[in-house]
């Protein structure tokens, strides 16, 4: 068993924000039915979506002084909307769970493992 | 090559592919493959070939894993270990998928829709092919230092996110086996239609440049893998239809290219054509016709089979191509079909009735040499000189491939 990072990337395109409650509610009840689907199968880890990203705020302390800035660290259109963390015997489970969640909240997936624990002496 | 080459060429694929399941880790079984090559140089030429080549490297080679997992410490071995605990357990017929071939395996592993497709074709000729990262990287005209990234870069990915090593699921098989017929057809195309490779080593030495018009190793290469996923899956229609196409592509091989210039498939000595290959892929197009389950593959053989019918090029039954080239049309409606579709219009109805079907692929085909000799041909034989000789010349501009260009450049001269 592994852990993958499902994230959910927005490219700047879609338009979540001038959409409606009642275009929005069909989007949040796949992803509860998505979510339950991952913890009756004993995969979920932990997963959550996040604030938009006018909400960010960016430390750098990486100079021997703290710079904290308003905004994300990077200037690109893209951001990271949400996750799932999950447990995943490989790869191709991994993308089977994540084409599931994709369309469950109507965006792109990206799927990453993460690296195996450090050994236990 | 010699026969201790052939040997390890033919049994590459089958001693990783074991290694893999045994230790589930690619690195470890193409290393320990190697080293058993290097054991296998030595003894050989003393001892004699033994008797079951592939039997003795897979022992040595389990041996020199074992060896290495041992030292490099406890850690490293307990994981070994315990891949190998898993992957024995996973051996149920369920798990380990429809057919149960380790190179089988180990080809799906190399073309997971997770690579890059570039670098599965590249990984399919290292492990399976046996392929020396030089050789890749001079098919592919890329430096040896690039193509040595993109393999190792490939089999770090297929570690850290745990791309299985399985055939896929029954269910998975048709979406999966489109992308380990693709990698083995580009790998046939690069031997058959070899890019004018210029050996880097002797462009960098000052040697004269060697141009290869056919790979004739990659051909074989590709025909030996498809053979083997053709036998593994017995009852796939399009990995029929792509062996088929390529054993009758290459049993005109012999007749293509004469003295370093292209021979087209009118002009070329069809006594030359190999006759088993022939009989072989038109037994093969037979059965798949049989099937009556026509994919793209199964449709280009069935054209290739139509041709290599033919006596000589007067016989050709133009009728069926075109048929074919309509079917194939409507299940790839790709510019590329198209074009090749008109130079069968042409035999039937004419070269002014293709030469507006040709003129109208311009806006997608325009820089593709293929295009701009066919277009040339047209041209010439509807007797318009001038516009000919500046599609010649584009032609030969785009051409790689120094065989296809030789043959350009006297076509134009003859006008």
């Amino acid at each position: 068993m592994a852990q993958y990072m499902l994230s959910v990337h927005h490219d700047g395109t879609e338009d979540f924000e001038s959409m409606t409650p009642e275009e929005l509610q069909p989007i949040f009840e796949a992803v509860d039915r998505f979510n339950k689907e991952v913890q009756e199968a004993g995969k979920w880890v932990f997963a959550g979506g996040l604030e938009p990203i006018e909400s960010a705020t960016t430390v750098d302390n990486t100079k021997g002084e703290a710079l904290v800035t308003d905004g994300p660290f990077s200037e690109s259109k893209e951001f990271l909307g949400g996750f799932w963390i999950i447990e995943s015997a490989d790869l191709d489970e991994a993308l089977d769970w994540a084409q599931r969640g994709s369309a469950a909240c109507a965006g792109r997936v990206e799927v990453r493992p993460f690296q195996p624990e450090p050994p236990t002496e | 090559m010699t026969d201790l080459e052939q040997v390890f060429r033919a049994e590459h694929g089958r001693v990783v592919a074991t290694l893999a399941r045994r230790f589930g880790d690619l690195d470890i079984a193409e290393e320990a493959t190697s080293e058993a090559l290097v054991v296998a140089v030595e003894r050989w030429p003393r001892d004699g070939v033994p008797p079951n080549p592939g039997a003795w490297l897979t022992t040595v080679a389990t041996n020199k894993a074992l060896d290495r997992v041992r030292r490099e410490g406890r850690r490293d071995a307990k994981q070994a270990e315990a891949t190998l605990m898993d992957e024995q357990m996973r051996r149920d017929p369920e798990e380990t998928g429809p057919v149960d071939d380790d190179r089988l395996r180990l080809i799906f592993t190399c073309c997971h829709p997770a690579l890059a497709p570039e670098n599965r074709v590249a990984l399919t000729l290292r492990l399976l092919g046996g392929l020396s990262v030089a050789e890749i990287a001079h098919a592919f005209l890329v430096p040896e230092a690039t193509m040595a990234q993109r393999i190792t870069r490939s089999k770090a990915k297929i570690k850290q996110a745990h791309i299985p090593y399985r055939v896929p699921a029954a269910g998975d098989l048709p979406s999966r086996i489109s992308a380990v017929l693709a990698a083995l057809y580009l790998v046939f195309n690069e031997g058959y239609l070899a890019s004018g490779a210029i050996s880097r080593a002797q462009a960098a030495s000052g040697e004269d440049s060697v141009l290869v018009p056919v790979r004739e190793d990659l051909c074989a290469e590709a025909i030996r893998l498809t053979r083997l996923t053709s036998s593994l899956l017995p009852d796939h229609p399009e990995t029929d239809g792509l062996l088929a196409l390529m054993l009758l592509t290459q049993a005109r091989s012999p007749a293509r290219v004469v003295d370093g210039v292209l021979v087209t498939l009118d002009e070329q000595d069809r006594r030359l054509w190999d006759a088993a290959l022939i009989d072989e892929g038109h037994a093969i197009v037979r059965r798949c016709l049989a099937r009556n389950r026509p994919g793209r593959y199964q449709l280009q053989a069935a054209i290739n089979a139509v041709h290599t019918d033919a006596l000589d090029v007067t016989m050709t039954d133009w009728g069926q191509v075109l048929a074919l080239y309509d079917r194939l049309a409507a299940i790839d409606p790709s510019p590329v079909v198209a074009l090749n579709r008109a130079v069968a219009v042409a035999e039937l109805d004419g070269p002014e009735v293709a030469l507006s079907l040709v003129d109208g692929l311009a806006g997608s085909l325009a820089g593709y040499h293929a295009f701009q000799a066919t277009r040339a041909d047209l041209l010439r034989r509807l007797g318009r000189r001038d516009a000919a000789l500046a599609a010649y010349d584009e032609a030969i501009r785009l051409a790689g491939n120094p065989a296809e260009n030789a043959w350009l450049t006297a076509r134009r001269d003859s006008i």
